[in-house]
């Protein structure tokens, strides 16, 4: 049987053929270079066109970049510097040297700058349980709570009993609400929370603080809004509006999807408006009309009124995002949930807003890199964020003609702050991808 | 024996009002009903008292004094003795106009970098990853006062092109002139003018301007009807005859002809004294404005384009291929028509953006809308209620008309289900 063909065939092989390397064309960085580069005439065309292009900008930048004018004092010095060198161009880094104190915190106060740093790391360690629960205990979530008030307190200094003031009112509120839901239904006893706690603020608050300051005088040198500047100013901003828009925004969205018709077009008017409306004009409500339209005699801080005009801002594109992932939701999961027994509240937060949430998320980004991005526009109401300090710095004698350096410099901590935001926001979609 | 009894006759009790489903949703509303006309009570109540401590009140007439004050760059006849009502007309023309200007350059360069974005030439794929990147990340107003800034520093003055060794030179065979002052570009004029048609008395409307829109879109209107009758030509007899060229010239051809029947020419920008005199005069503000609206919303229109095609199957193009199109048609036939669906909605929310981006102009001194109501209008009447709410109305009757006629296209588009 086995030498069937023994006479037919004069040789058979038994073992594979060692595998050939690929054909040299095929791998390797010419093989790449082939596929990805020049598949073509037309890709041939481009490469070329896009190798002049980033060759020429390199050529021209990275000189430029290069330059060691750290210690020039002035555009004047700068350019003296260069010319001994030889050298006819190149960026003038002393400005940077010298302004970036005043780019980073603006006029605070220079020997208290441990403040906004020591805010800023907090801030840090405040958020990391929200975006990397996997990693941090869930217990610093309670620090994040406290966080908002260390952080007005650090900021703007004063007696810590204002913060604790406000604080307290908070969880008169929670208490209030504790008792009274056991007697009338969950509405109406967060109604009565919300009064209870507006009542501390407003009354028994004010009252007790002045008190409380003289008897235990734990304080911190008082620092003015007016002194705030520079990234502390947007961060400051950004990071409030960002924190408080969310849940607004929620409210909104569910608000805008109700049944109730009158609640209904309420969220929708106020939406609608704010997203129609530029948020330049909003900031010149916030800084010449709102105070017409409070009691009068009612003043408050400028930095306030801006942060609640931003808020208002972004909660109406934020309830839009979400109203987005509500909408894309199948109609079976409100129905199952419905089937379950869930009433409204529960069947919100138990199955409806974690998967309409985790839709929007890309959104719900964006709409933060937007807001971040929008902090520069207090710079038109004559507050001075990067944008504001950088027409004061050019308009300087010392530094009259420079443009790039100081925007480049700008330009790239937004960039680093923006673009981080997008990369977290790519990696949570893929850890929370649940599908294939 | 069992005795059935009827079920206790329903009697309204108050606690019903909450705790019964029928009527807690009216008792909600009511609640918010009541809650919100305190709020809007209590605001104008506030506002009213706030006025009369300030001893102003509201009232619309200082929009019909003379303003007072000049704008460097108007579409229609303006100057300072015109009243504030004119000059907010003429600041939201100016909007308008760099909106436009924006909106267009944004929408090319955007589908240009988009496409080039899902090339498959690695290299252009990553130079337009970092263009899109570094765009988005860096807020526009940035971008607006660098430009400015670039445009005011790099540029030559109009006195660098003077003198027997000019340092700069103009640019086209001499008829336009870049300085730092603006842009000067020839302009469009006719020995034999229509004149102009006044408009209600406020404002004039060239005639040679409206004639020539009008043979434009009579040309394309031609133009669409050969190509329709090309279409059923088709369908007929299964031959399409070849159009091109009879619908090329009733474009161009009425053009033509009426361009010299108006008997046009360029009229070129020349120095004279310390600036250039003649041509259309482009103001730096407008320029840096124009530039950094359309950069940066082009990075954003670029992404919309990209996640649109990417949207379309592949299954589509494979399948348009398998019924025997060729790659032209199939890119027409199958995959345009549903990538613009997928498209056309954000597309136009960028084009809101960016008409409400143009409301940063007040940084760099255009005077649209912000810069003349709610700009030097409030600072000479002192009347800031008024001003910023007329901005604001304005600007929302923009956005509501644009999102209205993206509801109606998006609907008419819709695909329609069962």
């Amino acid at each position: 049987m086995s030498d069937t063909h023994a006479e037919t065939v004069a040789f058979v092989r038994d073992t594979m053929l060692p595998e050939k390397a690929p054909p040299a064309a095929h791998i390797g960085v010419v093989g790449w270079a082939r596929i990805n580069l020049f598949s073509g005439w037309m890709n041939t065309v481009l490469t070329i066109i896009s190798l002049l292009f980033v060759g020429f900008v390199l050529y021209e930048i990275l000189p430029w970049l290069i330059s060691p004018t750290w210690d020039g004092a002035s555009l004047t010095n700068c350019r003296e510097i260069l010319a001994a060198l030889g050298d006819d161009r190149g960026a003038c880094w002393g400005v940077i040297r010298e302004r970036w104190p005043q780019l980073m915190f603006g006029f605070y106060p220079a020997d208290l700058y441990w403040r906004p740093v020591l805010t800023f790391v907090l801030l840090l360690v405040a958020v990391s349980p929200v975006l990397f629960a996997d990693y941090v205990p869930s217990k610093i979530l309670w620090f994040s709570m406290l966080y908002p008030f260390i952080a007005v307190w650090l900021l703007w200094g004063g007696t810590i009993w204002g913060p604790i003031s406000a604080l307290f009112g908070f969880v008169v509120g929670f208490v209030v609400f504790r008792i009274a839901v056991r007697f009338i239904i969950p509405p109406l006893a967060l109604t009565v929370g919300v009064l209870a706690a507006v009542l501390w603020w407003s009354v028994l608050g004010p009252a007790l603080v002045p008190d409380l300051a003289r008897l235990v005088p734990v304080a911190l040198a008082p620092v003015q809004s007016r002194e705030f500047g520079g990234f502390l100013l947007s961060i400051t901003i950004g990071v409030t509006a960002i924190m408080a828009s969310l849940p607004i925004g929620i409210v909104l969205a569910l608000g805008r999807q109700s049944d109730l018709p009158l609640v209904k077009s309420i969220c929708v008017g106020f939406i609608e408006f704010i997203r129609g409306v530029p948020l330049i004009t909003l900031l010149f409500v916030a800084s010449v009309l709102l105070n017409i339209f409070l009691p009068p005699g009612t003043t408050f801080d400028i930095i306030l009124r801006v942060m609640i005009m931003v808020t208002l801002f972004a909660s109406a594109y934020m309830a839009e995002v979400i109203r987005g992932g509500l909408a894309a939701l199948p109609k079976g999961q409100y129905e199952g949930a419905d089937s379950l027994g869930l009433d409204y509240w529960q069947a919100q937060r138990l199955i409806i807003m974690p998967q309409a949430l985790k839709i929007s998320i890309p959104g719900i980004v964006s709409t933060f890199i937007g807001v971040f991005k929008d902090t520069t526009l207090v710079s038109i109401i004559s507050m001075f964020d990067p944008i504001g300090l950088s027409n004061a710095i050019r308009a300087d004698t010392a530094w009259n003609g420079i443009y790039w350096e100081l925007f480049i410099f700008i330009g790239a901590i937004f960039f680093i702050f923006c673009f981080s935001m997008s990369r977290y926001s790519m990696y949570l979609e893929r850890k929370l991808q649940t599908g294939h | 024996m069992t005795t059935l009894t009827d079920p206790p006759a329903e009697s309204f009790k108050l606690s019903m009002l909450i705790y019964d489903t029928r009527y807690r949703a009216i008792t909600f509303q009511i609640m918010a009903l009541i809650a919100f006309l305190t709020l809007i009570g209590w605001l104008i109540s506030n506002t009213a008292q706030n006025l009369d401590i300030l001893g102003k009140e509201l009232s619309f007439s200082f929009l019909y004094e003379p303003a007072g004050y000049d704008i460097n760059q108007y579409l229609i006849d303006y100057d300072n003795r015109d009243s504030h009502l004119r000059a907010a007309f003429v600041g939201l023309l100016n909007t308008l106009l760099v909106a436009g200007m924006g909106c267009v350059t944004a929408t090319v360069i955007g589908v240009i970098v988009g496409v080039l974005r899902l090339s498959n030439n690695w290299l252009v794929a990553r130079v337009m990853t970092v263009y899109v990147e570094m765009f988005r990340n860096v807020p526009v107003l940035m971008w607006i006062v660098l430009a400015m800034a670039i445009l005011i520093e790099t540029l030559p003055a109009p006195s660098a092109f003077r003198g027997d060794t000019p340092t700069a030179t103009m640019n086209f065979f001499d008829s336009m002139a870049v300085t730092n002052r603006g842009v000067y570009i020839p302009e469009p004029l006719f020995t034999r003018g229509l004149g102009n048609v006044s408009v209600g008395g406020y404002f004039d409307i060239s005639l040679d301007l409206l004639a020539v829109v009008a043979v434009l879109i009579a040309g394309f209107y031609a133009s669409a009807r050969i190509g329709k009758k090309a279409d059923a030509t088709q369908a007929a007899t299964g031959v399409r005859p070849r159009t091109w060229h009879l619908r090329l010239g009733v474009v161009v051809l009425p053009l033509v002809a009426l361009l010299i029947a108006l008997g046009f020419y360029l009229g070129y920008p020349a120095l004279k004294g310390f600036n250039f005199q003649g041509g259309t005069y482009l103001r730096n503000s407008l320029i840096a404005l124009w530039l950094a609206l359309s950069l940066y919303t082009a990075a954003f229109i670029a992404e919309i384009v990209r996640a649109g095609i990417l949207a379309i199957s592949q299954g589509q193009t494979e399948a348009a291929a398998a019924l025997g199109l060729r790659p032209r048609r199939i890119t027409s036939l199958v995959v345009l028509p549903q990538a613009l669906r997928v498209i056309i909605p954000p597309l136009i929310s960028q084009y809101l953006n960016l008409t409400k981006n143009s409301s940063l102009a007040i940084a760099v001194g255009y005077m649209d809308l912000t810069g003349t109501l709610m700009g030097i209008t409030l600072n000479q009447t002192g009347r800031e209620l008024e001003t910023v709410l007329l901005g604001m109305l304005i600007y929302l009757a923009i956005s509501l008309i644009i999102s209205t006629g993206m509801n109606w296209y998006n609907s008419r588009v819709k695909l329609v289900e069962r």
